[in-house]
């Protein structure tokens, strides 16, 4: 589904086993005042993770850059044993990642469950509007000929197929949610990573994808709105070692401030279309907004 | 370790074994690539592999390709593949990715199992008035069947460890199971379906080590030290001793 992010996990698995290897000599966190900065193996987040790094500098910290690290079961153990200091997260995924049956959905309740879920040692700066969660996805097509704008309104379509990723099947917003909140029968194809080509393509024609994929606006994708508040809301969230927070929250919480969803689609369509690196459009968005 | 236990609990549960997604049901779809794959690779690669053997053309040429081939990264070649052909072709895409994969184990044993018969015995067969088509029949294709079958078992196993892959697609196998439950941290469905896969590995690996052993001309089969050392004689009869010829009929 994401693209990018795949593209580019296969990458963070390199650069994870490069950090496994050089990890021994990386320890010491907290006696210095370098800031250590990770991010996913996914573009988006190194995006993200760059703007702090900038913004760390700009206020006068020494900034450590580990980005790539790839998924959360790789970084977490380095988050939490504090290898690496800043990390930007969202806090629906993250929160799932800690309590995978999690009911809450929107972004105060997942933001407030997060903070309760996170271990000690771990803090959740202010959350950002910018969101880069699951939403439904129709063609422009299909919705003109069913009359669609929101997720309600598949109610009477029969022969759906949603396509997503894998887990997607079981999540509580799946097609399970689906049915329990909307009424909405759908059958399941697990389209993964060819989620969008699936929809174009019409082997699929209800698609999650996630809501700051620039894909969205370049195929003119259909985001159905979730009027009941079905999907797990997934904000940009620093999640930052808590010896650390206080000061950390007056260099980030601005940033976090800034970010909006539409700003968090411009950064990857950037990195998509322009193909510049995270520096260069990190450097660009902190001139832009300010900073 | 909780995490065995935990797995092997998760493979027991009625709940695996019944309706859709079930272990029966991945293993199936499993299956299907591991035989459809192995079916056109062996459609492509056993002529070519005899033709090759048989003319002693293009042996040089085959080394390169048979290299070149197991360097390509089955999982980029699947979804370039899928993203090339569309995804309503993804089922084509999968199975060209897994023939790819195995094209080059059962083309290397097709092509040495015809290669490694002496060129005295082929004479031999000429000279008592065998047709090319006997020849090839009756002596090439007995001697280099049991290089071939190993081969055909390498591509076996790989193509059954990767067809994992096409569950990244929505394809199904065993591998579903596993990237489901990598993200929702089921750790036990992840493991226990591995294990699955090395099970189901493991049983095909050794149902071909037995249709190896069964469908080998007693004169070369390679079940025992004493055979292979009687095969070799074969091979090579000036070099070897007669002991390890009296050990080969024990």
């Amino acid at each position: 589904m994401r693209s990018i992010r795949t593209k580019l996990s296969i990458a963070g698995i390199v650069a994870a086993l490069g950090l496994v290897l050089s990890g021994c000599q990386g320890g010491s966190v907290g006696s210095s005042d370098t800031i250590v900065v990770g991010s996913q193996g996914y573009y988006s987040n190194e995006i993200i993770a760059e703007i702090y790094s900038q913004a760390l500098e700009a206020a006068g910290y020494e900034v450590e850059r580990r980005y790539q690290i790839g998924q959360r079961d790789a970084y977490v153990p380095e988050l939490e044993s504090g290898a690496v200091t800043v990390f930007p997260e969202y806090t629906g995924n993250l929160l799932q990642f800690y309590s995978p049956d999690t009911l809450a959905t929107k972004p105060d309740e997942v933001f407030a469950e997060l903070q309760e879920a996170l271990p000690e040692g771990l803090s959740a700066l202010a959350m950002s509007s910018a969101t880069d969660q699951d939403s439904y996805n129709v063609t422009a097509e299909f919705a003109a000929a069913n009359n669609l704008t929101s997720i309600a309104d598949l109610a009477g379509v029969s022969g759906l197929i949603l396509g997503g990723n894998a887990e997607l099947e079981e999540r509580p917003y799946g097609p399970m949610g689906l049915l329990e909140t909307y009424g909405v029968t759908v059958a399941f194809d697990a389209t993964g990573d060819a989620t969008v080509e699936a929809l174009n393509s019409g082997v699929i024609n209800l698609a999650n994808v996630y809501s700051a994929d620039p894909r969205i606006a370049e195929f003119g994708l259909i985001t159905l709105a979730d009027t009941e508040g079905l999907i797990l809301a997934s904000n940009v969230v620093p999640i930052v070692n808590s010896a650390l927070a206080e000061e950390l929250a007056a260099v980030l919480d601005p940033i976090s401030k800034a970010l909006t969803p539409e700003g968090l689609v411009a950064l990857n369509l950037r990195s998509v279309s322009e193909q510049l690196s995270s520096a260069e459009i990190a450097a660009t968005w902190l001139a832009d907004n300010g900073f | 370790m909780d995490i065995i236990r935990e797995a092997w609990e998760w493979l027991l549960a009625v709940e695996q074994y019944q309706g859709p997604g079930s272990i029966p049901q991945r293993v199936g779809e499993h299956l299907y690539f591991t035989v459809v794959s192995m079916a056109w690779a062996s459609l492509v690669a056993v002529p070519l592999g005899y033709f090759i053997g048989h003319t002693g053309k293009g042996g040089g040429w085959l080394v390169g390709l048979t290299g070149s081939a197991r360097a390509l990264p089955s999982f980029g070649l699947i979804l370039l593949l899928v993203l090339v052909l569309g995804v309503s072709n993804r089922e084509a895409a999968a199975v060209i990715a897994l023939v790819v994969l195995a094209i080059p184990p059962v083309l290397a044993g097709a092509y040495s199992g015809v290669q490694q018969i002496p060129r005295s015995v082929i004479d031999a067969a000429r000279a008592q008035g065998m047709t090319e088509l006997q020849i090839l029949l009756r002596v090439e294709l007995p001697l280099s069947l049991p290089l071939l079958l190993s081969g055909f078992r390498q591509a076996v196993l790989q193509v059954v460890a990767t067809a994992t892959l096409v569950a990244y697609v929505g394809l199904g196998g065993l591998g579903y199971e596993i990237i489901q439950g990598i993200p929702l941290r089921r750790f036990d469905q992840t493991f226990g379906t591995a294990l699955v896969i090395v099970v189901l590995a493991l049983v095909l690996d050794a149902a071909l080590a037995w249709a190896t052993k069964v469908a080998t001309p007693r004169g070369v089969r390679v079940s025992t030290i004493g055979d292979v050392r009687a095969r070799e004689s074969l091979v090579q009869p000036a070099e070897v001793p007669a002991p390890s010829v009296m050990l080969g009929t024990k």
